[in-house]
């Protein structure tokens, strides 16, 4: 299978041969109406949304009126904004008022949040058209998308295949042209990871970069919402919409946004590139092979590269699903039949309100939701806090002191952003532990609080993508973009 | 405790952490997340066996401190579009089973 061009359009999906930059260029011109880029992408998914699932809702009625109010902005000589006429996917962790927010799970089925995220408000400012809110492993917890209560998602480049996850509907919309660009949310690799599978660019961004408002909480120390796109220019134009300081979120880093499109183009020339050891240690030789291939372009593009090593990288996994569960019971605690959501009385009724809750939650949630808060629970009761959760979090601290070493000798590091292409649905579920070996590679980075970019990397004579990890210290989106833009100039 | 004396995790501890959890798990849910649970918190021995004396904790990537702002009145989230999500409300409030048991 030839691998596509970005934005080329391929046998997996009818992406449109126009980037999101192009869409607003020529919206904002009036070359091109919102109304008819959005009818090109509710066409794509009504030839495929019923074999991919990338969708819980798709919201064609209210995304024509949004398209009509972009296109009516711009007869009148008023600019519609930075996005106008581009659609895009929200991830269904994202509120939306008056509009079905999920997480996929049970216990939220039928809620419709009363406020917009801050992220979904500034698309709307910016002109944007939200056209469906996406699949998700239920609150955010797996990697493969099967962990929804609404049925799995398919990989649109072979649908045996997973998306990956947690944001697999996400990745799945954009790889399919269903979306111009999406957004999902990163707690140890759901933007990266299923990116990558997917053969899209994903991108979590420093923490506090991107208002947290709106978005339900899964492991508050490490979620971070982030941009999807075909392009490294779009995830910087979306990042650019949506990053910036937000009264509502007190983690919001009191910092101006970032300028990411300008300079994107810069070349790595002198540029000092780092190849984690320990990341490359123990993925698929393809996955190994693809980033030793980019690292040689980097050179040929006039980088310095060399092997770096970050040693406590390797404590990332198991510190992760110790602090991640142990923040997820504590934020979960709140689907309590009480204010929102499913309620459930049990067999017979409930006597009073203690059994109402535990029932609720046993009928509400699904099995790895309910496998990671007693993870957390137990990593959190008394005897045991700090052997787990105390000792998780010192590793934390090496992990950070490890990345600030290596970023004295390099600007940007690279690593493989999973260890290997889509797998088959069902090749994992049984094992929770093989499933969260997915996110090996990208969990350092939430755990840090740096930012990283998966860049799509189609090896020779394979159908399957597999994706290329930059990154970067705290607040060091624009190299790590001007890096991401080279991989993709000299991706095969 | 050491590492070597920590028991692997039982049924009668999950079934414990699901009542401080407020879960009720069925027999099988109980033995199927022993095993699961005793297979995570193996992996995590290679962390929890560490040497980390005198290793300050993270719990936050940014230092972050509270954040305050002038004790003014704002709009907030309208009462009746709140309570219309809720499983149960009445006369303004949410509605929820006996708290207290009956009087001795």
């Amino acid at each position: 299978m030839t691998p596509p061009a970005p934005g080329s359009g391929s046998a997996a999906g009818a992406r449109p041969g126009r980037s999101a930059v192009e869409t607003a260029d020529a919206v904002r011109a009036g070359r091109l109406t919102a109304a008819a880029v959005l009818e090109e992408h509710l066409a794509a998914i009504e030839a495929r949304e019923s074999e991919l699932h990338a969708f819980n809702l798709v919201l064609a009625d209210r995304a024509r009126a949004e398209a009509a109010a972009v296109d009516e902005s711009v007869a009148a000589g008023r600019d519609p904004g930075r996005l106008a006429g581009v659609t895009v996917a929200l991830k269904d962790n994202l509120c939306t008022r008056g509009v079905e927010t999920t997480c996929s799970s049970r216990i939220l089925e039928g809620w419709k949040p009363p406020y917009d995220a801050t992220v979904v408000t500034r698309l709307r400012q910016e002109g944007a058209v939200v056209v469906g809110k996406t699949n998700l492993d239920e609150f955010a917890m797996g990697s493969s998308t099967e962990n929804s209560a609404f049925g799995p998602t398919r990989n649109p480049h072979d649908p045996t295949r997973v998306p990956g996850g947690s944001s697999g509907g996400s990745a799945a919309a954009v790889a399919a042209g269903f979306a111009g660009l999406a957004l999902g949310s990163d707690t140890g690799g759901s933007i990266r990871q299923p990116a990558a599978l997917c053969g899209v660019v994903g991108l979590k961004p420093t923490y506090g970069l991107v208002s947290r408002y709106g978005l339900i909480a899964f492991a508050s120390s490490l979620d971070q919402i982030g941009p999807f796109a075909g392009t490294v220019a779009d995830a910087a134009l979306l990042l650019e919409v949506i990053a910036g300081h937000d009264a509502m979120d007190s983690t919001s880093l009191d910092a101006p946004a970032p300028s990411l499109l300008e300079g994107l183009d810069g070349g790595v020339e002198g540029l000092r590139i780092g190849v984690v050891s320990e990341l490359m240690d123990g993925v698929e030789p393809a996955a190994a092979a693809a980033v030793e291939a980019a690292a040689h372009a980097l050179s040929a593009a006039g980088a310095k590269v060399d092997r770096v090593s970050v040693p406590a990288a390797v404590y990332g996994l198991s510190a992760y699903y110790l602090i991640a569960p142990a923040e997820a019971s504590s934020n979960l605690a709140r689907y309590d039949g009480v204010r929102y959501g499913l309620r459930s009385e049990g067999p017979g009724g409930s006597a009073d309100v203690a059994a109402m809750f535990a029932a609720t939650r046993a009928a509400g949630f699904g099995d790895e939701v309910k496998r990671r808060i007693m993870l957390g629970t137990y990593a959190l009761s008394a005897g045991y806090y700090d052997a787990y959760y105390g000792q998780a979090q010192r590793v934390r601290t090496l992990i950070i002191r490890d990345f600030d070493a290596a970023y004295r000798s390099f600007d940007i590091l690279l690593s493989p952003t999973t260890p290997g292409p889509a797998f088959e649905l069902d090749a994992k579920t049984s094992d929770p532990m093989a499933m969260y070996l997915s996110d090996v590679c990208t969990i350092p980075t939430n755990l840090a609080g740096h930012p990283a970019v998966t860049v799509p990397w189609w090896p020779e004579g394979s159908g399957l993508p597999l994706g290329i990890q930059v990154l970067a210290p705290a607040l060091g989106e624009a190299v790590m973009l001007r890096a991401a833009a080279a991989l993709e100039a000299a991706a095969p | 405790m050491s590492p070597e004396s920590r028991p692997s995790i039982s049924r009668d501890d999950v079934a414990h952490v699901a009542h401080l959890a407020r879960l009720t798990l069925t027999p099988e849910e109980i033995e199927r997340f022993t095993g699961q649970l005793a297979a995570v918190l193996g992996h995590a021995e290679d962390v929890a066996a560490l040497d980390l004396a005198g290793v300050e904790p993270t719990a936050h990537p940014l230092p972050l401190m509270n954040v305050l702002r002038e004790d003014e009145v704002r709009p907030c989230l309208d009462r009746d579009e709140v309570l219309a999500q809720a499983p149960a409300a009445e006369e303004g409030r949410f509605r929820v089973p006996r708290i207290l048991g009956e009087a001795p």
